[in-house]
């Protein structure tokens, strides 16, 4: 048996969570969370844990002053993937007009999530 | 000169929901005056995740979070005027604006939300010693470069302060390719939340140094180094611990403040704890008709709960223009505290003119373990209420309903009381 004790970073309450794994490395019960959302992160944390990635591209022939459009994966990708979608994201530039949820890079570094877009660039 | 009902001064998310909530009131007369050249405020430059947990049952980024509110204010058909600086308002609810379509103009208001935000605490603001270079920055700063104008502040970063937007560039800068080398706190706890020093810090090994400070800044044109030293329990650096940093840029996250220029003029009543207006239950300043909420009131954590404050103002502004809530303050009784809180907001509540349910936020001092927050009416307590931890970083809320006080009776008295478990 073996005791975690972690933060969940669903929300700004960040729950002290306790998450207990047996030999095998399977997770028994976690405790200390208000919500559901932070029993699915204290089992995820301690097996697979994963990150939303987000950051801003340039953007080119935009109507107004605006330089930069931010972009996020769509979902959560593995932790230890997130400098790889950093890496594929370099160089990219995209297209005015751009709307929240259009898909700025489909399959981000092969990680089976998309990239897009999450502000309205016309 | 020209009329309208409500004039709200900022179209951040403050200024946003209490457009909205007070169209939804019934009111139709409504101007939203934004000095920058789109709605959203600084959600605009806050890319990462986590806004709308709370109202939207989703987490969105800054910009989409925005979003839905701007979409709210214009389905509703509210008039705006972007680029607009508001110079002044008077006590008689009279807002001098300019623009550069427009010129100098004046709008007689009935009643108005104040809703300009919040800035970070400057370096002056600070005295850190040492030279003046180039390459020190408010984190704010430093993310409008990186997230809106496309401009990497630096390479090598040293952070000095542990507030969330610190944090969250911590965590930017890294992915950006910079190697940010410590974060610096001078309190014995984080400014930022919890969630923000594990996901932004852990998750990429940056150290955070508790009870440390910047004590000298080195390079003549930009900077090439700081140090850091550990300080006592009176904030004063021990000597011995000092410890140097190259870099060349240093990020300052050590704390916001409510934007109250305006207010002040107007002669709105202040609060020394958080520089934001002293408002009562209907988040209506010491001026009848004019109200506040959001950043301006006092430092938010979270913008989902700075859009149900706002909100709350904007149908209290609709409310005082049908003349449904009364200028007799003469019920109010003030809100006390003991235990731990350095505020609260509201700071008084008159039961009578009460909603159904009352937000009350507040923050503690210090650290606080295992607490139980309870509410007095006069000598019955009606709320109690656990906390495992409070921190400054952390506003807390209770939430009190008006069947309380109608159980209680006629009350003299209300205390919040922060008690050990």
């Amino acid at each position: 048996m073996e005791e975690r004790n972690l933060i969940c970073i669903n929300c700004p309450m960040g729950c002290p969570l306790t998450v207990t794994l047996n030999d095998a490395g399977e997770v028994v019960s976690v405790t200390g969370n208000t919500c559901p959302r932070g029993e699915a992160y204290g089992r995820k944390e301690v097996t697979n844990p994963t990150r939303i990635v987000t950051s801003s591209l340039p953007v080119s022939g935009a109507k107004g002053q605006i330089a930069m459009v931010s972009v996020k994966t769509a979902s959560d990708i593995p932790k230890g993937a997130i400098f790889d979608v950093v890496r594929d994201m370099k160089g990219l530039v995209v297209e005015a007009p751009v709307h929240i949820g259009d898909v700025v890079k489909a399959d981000i570094a092969g990680t089976g999530v998309d990239l897009v877009a999450t502000r309205d660039v016309e | 000169m020209e009329k309208v009902n409500i004039v709200i001064v900022g179209g951040g998310p403050a200024g946003l929901a209490a457009a909205a909530a007070a169209y939804d009131a019934g009111e139709r007369s409504i101007l939203i005056l934004e000095r920058d050249n789109m709605l959203g405020g600084i959600l605009n430059q806050c890319i990462h995740n986590g806004f709308g947990l709370h109202t939207f049952k989703e987490e969105l980024t800054g910009p989409e979070y925005a979003r839905r509110f701007e979409e709210q204010v214009e389905e509703r058909g509210i008039a705006c005027k972007l680029n607009t600086m508001v110079m002044d308002i008077s006590p008689e609810k009279v807002v001098t604006a300019m623009n550069r379509t427009d010129g100098m103009f004046e709008i007689e208001a009935k009643a108005i939300v104040l809703a300009m935000g919040c800035r970070e605490r400057s370096r002056g603001a600070l005295n850190i010693p040492g030279y003046r270079p180039a390459g020190i920055y408010s984190a704010g700063t430093a993310q409008r470069l990186v997230n809106i104008e496309g401009y990497m502040p630096g390479r090598e970063v040293v952070i000095l302060g542990s507030g969330d937007i610190g944090l969250i560039m911590a965590r930017r800068m890294t992915l950006e390719g910079a190697k940010v080398k410590v974060v610096a706190e001078l309190m014995p706890y984080s400014g930022g939340l919890k969630r923000n020093i594990v996901q932004c810090l852990d998750d990429f090994g940056i150290p955070l140094k508790l009870s440390h400070t910047v004590v000298d800044i080195e390079g003549k044109d930009r900077v090439t180094g700081v140090t850091i030293a550990e300080v006592d329990s009176h904030n004063k650096p021990i000597p011995g611990t000092e410890e140097h940093y190259s870099c060349d840029t240093l990020l300052l996250s050590c704390g916001l403040l409510p934007e109250n220029e305006l207010s002040r003029q107007a002669g709105v009543q202040l609060s020394p704890v958080t520089n934001g207006p002293v408002v009562n239950e209907s988040l209506e300043t010491s001026i009848p008709g004019v109200f506040a909420a959001g950043n301006v009131l006092h430092v938010h954590d979270l913008v989902d709960y700075v859009s149900e404050e706002a909100a709350s103002a904007g149908r209290n502004a609709a409310a005082y223009v049908r003349g449904e809530l009364a200028e007799d303050r003469s019920g109010e009784i003030p809100l006390e505290f003991a235990g731990g809180p350095r505020y609260t907001v509201p700071a008084a509540i008159d039961p009578e003119k009460m909603n159904d349910t009352l937000t009350v936020r507040f923050r503690v001092g210090a650290v606080m373990k295992n607490r139980f927050v309870d509410l007095y009416l006069d000598d019955e307590r009606v709320l109690h209420r656990r906390r495992q931890v409070m921190a400054p970083g952390e506003m807390e809320e209770l939430v009190l309903k008006r069947t309380m006080f109608e159980k209680h009776g006629p009350v003299q008295k209300i205390t919040i009381r922060v008690e050990e478990a």
